[in-house]
């Protein structure tokens, strides 16, 4: 019993010690989605073509029918250009790719996709980032998937590593497909 | 003379916020809420600042977000709702009580009283200690004598 009261604050400080070194492997810039199994937040942006209102754009209501990804990003985003090639193989394997540019001048939106290619089937230009702000974006990339039924069911924060892909977002895309 | 300039100086400079005058409501009451409001939001990029304080674009979009409610006529408690809504309670500095911050809220006091428990069960176990009342012997008494000295 004696003892016991010596070896007790050793184990309250390593059960301390657990704790707190099991916060620092989790990245406390990865915010929980509020927008899981929810309706994507209603959005009609448009386009970033170099004419008078940009061309077609992006409404939320589109959403429906097929499950896709939306991919928040900005030619100014450090992790895009890391990001587009699996953004490229996503669309290449056949699952549609929508993207938002988010704060993001139209022209250098497109400059950048002229550079390294357009894996997107749609497009929407966030200038102002109110949108974004309704899809509580934290920062770029972001990446929603969206059921058929226009619900959000999942949120990469930061970009899509081949490794995301293929482990997590391929799978949950076509168990999404199969979905009624 | 420089030393004066310098205090004054000190003393009439405000902590700097990061609202910029082209994002202030023209009406001071308003402008004054949004401000109440804004502290008490964070920044979501730089999660340690609210949004008065962030300089980061985003703070600046949530800022004028708040003002634009505001103008709607929304209430404090209305507009923190509409942040809430899509950035989750983590964007209140101060998160409410509820389930899931109850071990955040309650933590600290449930191991205040785990302490204080513990220190009188500790207390009430240790024998009560009995002063010695044994006078002191005359051997005792000459070696403090000498102990402390010569008097003065």
């Amino acid at each position: 019993m004696k003892r016991l009261i010596f070896i007790l604050p050793i184990i309250a400080f390593a059960g301390l010690a657990a704790f707190l070194g099991y916060g620092l492997t989790q990245d406390p810039k990865e915010l929980p989605s509020q927008l899981i199994d929810r309706p994507l937040p209603e959005f009609a942006l448009p386009g970033i073509a170099d004419e008078p209102g940009g061309g077609p754009g992006l409404a939320s209501a589109s959403f429906r029918g097929e499950p896709r990804l939306l991919n928040i990003w900005a030619s100014w985003c450090a992790a895009c250009p890391q990001e587009h090639p699996v953004l490229t193989r996503i669309a290449d394997e056949g699952f549609p790719v929508y993207g938002i540019a988010w704060k993001d001048k139209p022209a250098d939106s497109r400059a950048f996709l002229a550079r390294y290619g357009d894996p997107y089937a749609g497009m929407g230009s966030d200038f102002s980032g109110r949108t974004a702000i309704d899809l509580g974006v934290t920062g770029a990339p972001e990446t929603f998937i969206v059921d058929k039924k226009g619900r959000v069911r999942f949120k990469q924060i930061g970009p899509i590593s081949p490794e995301v892909w293929e482990g997590q977002i391929k799978p949950l895309m076509q168990q999404l497909r199969a979905e009624a | 003379m420089k030393r004066l300039i310098l205090a004054l100086a000190l003393a009439i400079a405000a902590p700097a916020a990061a609202v910029l005058p082209d994002e202030m409501l023209p009406d001071a009451a308003q402008e004054q809420r949004a401000r109440m409001i804004s502290k008490d939001l964070r920044c979501v990029v730089c999660q340690n600042q609210s949004i008065d304080d962030s300089d980061a674009p985003l703070a600046r979009d949530l800022r004028v977000l708040v003002r634009e409610q505001i103008r709607l006529g929304k209430t404090d408690a209305e507009v923190r709702d509409y942040v809430v809504a899509r950035y989750g309670n983590f964007v209140l500095l101060k998160p409410p009580v509820e389930g899931d911050t109850l071990l955040l809220w309650a933590g600290p006091f449930a191991v205040l009283l785990l302490g204080g428990v513990a220190m009188i069960l500790w207390q009430r176990r240790r024998p009560a200690a009995t002063p010695d009342s044994a006078p002191l012997t005359d051997a005792e008494r000459a070696e403090l004598d000498r102990l402390a000295g010569p008097a003065d």
